[in-house]
């Protein structure tokens, strides 16, 4: 065969937006390769979230289904994957790069002499006289766009973007073809032992729920400097965030933390200040009505995002702001 | 225990960016390179657990040889000793043959913990370290914030997304990818860069470990990305700018 695998991946019995966006970048190539999709469950029991998936106008859905694939370990995931792309031989498998992906897809790929081309933003259709897709993925935290191909046999692992692909509403169509797979896993082949997610500490505040914030990054170079940072905020009367950097430095608690490790918010004004924009806090923020950018850096990533910009020094412009914000009400 | 810690330099973060004349990458004269920031976060675990448990912390870097600066920082940092891995062509490589460079250099030395960063700066596959485990035929565990060591192995905090995080227990040795943040990093003193020119640099070639074998994987060329939006840059001084913003904020944002 030389369809298009793609693993959707569930959390507490739910199927994750990322992955509803996998599927729609795998009928997407396969639209032009001409290709069918299979999607592919993994757990102890897949069937209710098998048939959610069904409706998607996807060709086949295969459960894999054992009891060691109850809890996630990347052991058993990758044993369990490897069995059935050996079975399917697919030319592409296709999934969502989050953090359980990122955890065992590389070694899945690895174990069959292949490389996970991981976080692509773009897919293009493969040319006439090409081997295959080209796949776009952003390099030096946003800075510059990759294009790569792969090479040789064996299936090509892609690894998308979160909000990279467009998911759209499907007509019903013919109702897909149900199928279980059973992998062989054996108990000692599992090597790690998960236990129950917890919360990292009791979250005070809510930046969803807040309509302006003001957002810091390490643009604002020492912890001495925030206040120049929370008397902008002040005067909107806005919340206070902050990139993951300033956090990590536990300058700001980590529940001020915007990004894919921290909060995602989208509120009517963002305004990011001496933040670059790496991806990791784009997805966190890119959803906010209004986004204004304070770099100094005219090249910044988060200027691709943002409505307004101001290209200069921080430390003249924020104080600038904030007496034109007290002025202004 | 005995820690091997594998670091990669990687361009400053700030650095100008211009595309060579291949356009498969950019003009290198010019940047400043520096420890990749998650790596510096899996040096610093390894030097705390060697503080609490005793042993040895060995880092492991593959490269050209503007690397071997990078190496001495590690050293001065109090790292005991380091392998280089002469390299030229690592970015020619694919993530898988750069891990198998570094998978036949750790296993001479039979380590009980390979720690690394999460992701490099640079090229962000966000890889090496679990084809690492797969290569070696370890056990792994990613993003992780803080390790214990126990009787039996190791057990170590995971972070999972959105503010969740998770305990994961896994027998030693192990392969462990270092997320940023889960301790404060330390300098350098005086002392340590001093002592850092006495210790012991190990200096293999990738040709006598890993033979070129074709990429899997291979980039084509690099671009400047396309803007997703028309930003509106507001020109001016720093009070000219502030007053056009907050006209925009007034009038069109309606926030203020």
């Amino acid at each position: 065969m030389s369809g298009i695998l793609v693993v959707i991946e569930q959390r507490e019995g739910r199927i994750s937006r990322i992955s509803w966006e996998a599927l729609a970048a795998s009928q997407r190539l396969a639209a032009q390769t001409g290709a069918t999709v299979t999607a592919v469950l993994l757990g102890a029991d897949t069937a209710a979230l098998a048939a959610e998936v069904a409706a998607q106008s996807v060709v086949n859905v295969v459960r894999v289904e054992h009891p060691l694939l109850a809890q996630y370990t990347p052991d058993g995931f990758t044993l369990a994957l490897q069995q059935l792309i050996e079975s399917e031989s697919p030319a592409q498998v296709i999934l969502p790069h989050t953090y359980q992906v990122r955890d065992y897809a590389p070694a899945l790929a690895a174990r069959l002499g292949q490389v996970l081309i991981s976080d692509v933003v773009a897919i293009s259709a493969p040319a006439e006289d090409s081997a295959g897709p080209e796949f776009t993925r952003q390099l030096l935290q946003g800075r510059l766009n990759g294009n790569y191909h792969h090479t040789g046999e064996g299936p090509c692992f892609v690894s998308v973007q979160a909000g990279a692909f467009r998911v759209e509403a499907h007509e019903p169509g013919n109702p897909a073809d149900i199928t279980v797979f059973s992998p062989t896993i054996e108990p000692a082949q599992i090597r790690t032992a998960p236990g129950a997610p917890f919360r990292g500490s009791s979250q005070t505040v809510d930046l969803s729920s807040a309509p302006l914030i003001v957002s810091v990054g390490r643009g604002i170079k020492e912890a001495e400097n925030l206040p120049i940072v929370q008397d902008l905020a002040t005067a909107l009367g806005a919340e206070l965030a902050a990139s993951r950097p300033i956090c990590d430095n536990g300058w700001l608690p980590m529940e001020r933390q915007v990004g894919s490790s921290g909060q995602t918010v989208a509120p009517k004004l963002y305004l990011a200040v001496g933040i670059s924009g790496a991806i990791q806090h784009l997805v966190g923020m890119k959803g906010s009505q209004c986004i204004v950018a304070i770099n100094k850096d005219p090249d910044a990533p988060i200027f691709e995002v943002a409505d307004y910009g101001i290209v200069g020094d921080l430390f003249e412009v924020v104080p600038a702001l904030t007496e034109a914000v007290k002025a202004a009400k | 225990m005995k820690i091997i810690v594998a670091i990669k330099q990687v361009p400053e973060r700030d650095a100008q960016i211009r595309i060579d004349s291949s356009a498969k990458w950019i003009e290198e004269a010019d940047l400043q390179f520096s420890l990749n920031e998650s790596d510096a976060y899996a040096l610093e675990e390894a030097l705390q657990l060697k503080e609490k448990h005793e042993g040895e912390v060995v880092v492991l870097c593959a490269g050209p040889e503007r690397i071997g600066t990078t190496i001495r920082e590690a050293l001065a940092k109090g790292a005991d000793r380091a392998i280089n891995i002469a390299c030229d062509d690592l970015g020619s490589r694919d993530a898988l043959g750069v891990a198998r460079l570094l998978a036949a250099a750790i296993q001479q030395e039979s380590p009980d913990l390979v720690l690394t960063g999460l992701q490099s700066e640079d090229l962000g596959f966000g890889q090496t370290g679990v084809i690492l485990a797969e290569l070696l035929g370890l056990p792994h565990a990613t993003l992780i914030l803080h390790v214990e060591k126990t009787e039996t192995g190791l057990t170590v905090k995971r972070e999972l997304e959105e503010g969740w995080f998770q305990e994961v227990s896994l027998p030693t040795p192990a392969v462990l990818t270092i997320q940023s943040g889960g301790n404060k990093l330390r300098y350098a003193t005086l002392m340590g860069i001093k002592r850092a020119k006495l210790k012991e640099v190990r200096q293999l070639t990738a040709a006598e470990l890993a033979p070129t074998a074709e990429p899997v994987v291979v980039l084509d060329r690099v671009s400047l990305p396309q803007k997703q939006k028309s930003t509106q840059i507001l020109p001016g001084t720093p009070k000219e700018a502030a007053a056009a913003l907050v006209e925009k904020l007034k009038f069109e944002v309606r926030v203020i």
